[in-house]
């Protein structure tokens, strides 16, 4: 069993896994340890700010989400504030996957999001950053769907996503986020 | 009035706001989960200097990295210095980054571009 579990993450290239609850202490101690190990294995300067930054929005776009989450509902499939978190590191990529349980209604407006990141150009980007940047209504939580698009600056690739349905309420939501590990000097 | 110092921890910048020395600097790293919490009194402190500031403001920005929640806090920074600046006080922002990275020197000219005071972009 534990030596499948080991082959599997292997084989996926999967430096780091977390299922659990998610804290602000845990994220602190993520981005601390993989920080250190990208500091120690002696990566690009540039790939490690661009990993870096990008596992901050993502860890923090998941534990802000989270948040909204009412646990106490009686068809919520999960009873805590889970999560499933993943880095893996290929020959030419870094990848970052997050995976949590969001509320059906929410998907629509997710998706075309996550869509309209994915269609737009550099500039366009840059535009729709400096758009939601200077709007309003953005305190709630102090993110306000900055984060993606910073993510997808960031990344320079188009972000993966899935909604997987778990019951009439609830879906599991992941999203993938690849940052290249050349670079050009 | 009263300096503002802050102590940088693992998420948080140091910040310097000392009207005596003409001092205003924010260095390190912002990427606290509640970032309008920790910029309050930064803000506050701001509105308040704004009132009677010095002849010359240079107000310095040194971050190594930050994450979007911080970026909404350091636009509505900008904006008090630019209303400052708007009000025929000499303000300017210098915003350092390390020359090697692109992305901070690209956030620097996004700021640049969506405000009206004079910002230096300032490679180290």
């Amino acid at each position: 069993m534990t030596y499948s579990y080991y082959k599997n993450m292997q084989l996926n290239n999967i430096i780091f896994v977390y299922q659990g609850e998610v804290t602000a202490d845990l994220v602190s101690s993520i981005l601390q340890m993989i920080e250190n190990k990208l500091e120690g294995e002696g990566e690009d300067r540039k790939v490690k700010k661009r990993v870096f930054n990008v596992m901050v929005e993502c860890l923090q776009n998941v534990y802000h989400h989270l948040d909204a989450l009412p646990p106490t509902d009686p068809s919520n499939p999960i009873k805590d504030k889970t999560a499933l978190l993943m880095i893996g590191r290929e020959e030419k990529d870094y990848y970052i996957i997050t995976g949590n349980h969001v509320l059906n209604d929410r998907i629509p407006d997710l998706k075309s999001r996550l869509d309209r990141i994915n269609r737009a150009t550099k500039e366009e980007l840059k535009q729709l950053y400096q758009e939601v940047l200077t709007s309003g209504g953005f305190s709630e939580k102090g993110t306000a769907g900055l984060g993606m698009i910073d993510i997808a600056r960031k990344s320079g690739q188009r972000l993966g996503y899935d909604f997987h349905p778990v019951n009439d309420r609830y879906s599991f939501f992941s999203l993938e986020a690849r940052i290249s590990r050349i670079v050009d000097k | 009035m009263r300096n503002l110092v802050i102590e940088p921890t693992s998420k948080t910048p140091k910040v310097i706001l000392n009207a005596d020395l003409g001092i205003f600097e924010i260095t390190g790293r912002s990427i606290p989960e509640d970032a309008i919490g920790f910029y309050r009194k930064v803000l506050d402190w701001i509105e308040e200097y704004s009132k009677n500031p010095l002849t010359d403001t240079t107000f310095k920005f040194q971050l190594e990295y930050f994450n979007t929640s911080s970026s909404k806090c350091l636009l509505d920074i900008f904006r008090k210095l630019e209303r400052m600046h708007k009000n025929g006080h000499k303000v300017s922002i210098r915003w350092h980054y390390d020359a090697d990275d692109e992305d901070m020197a690209e956030t620097g000219q996004d700021y640049q571009a969506l405000l009206d005071v004079p910002f230096e972009l300032v490679p180290v």
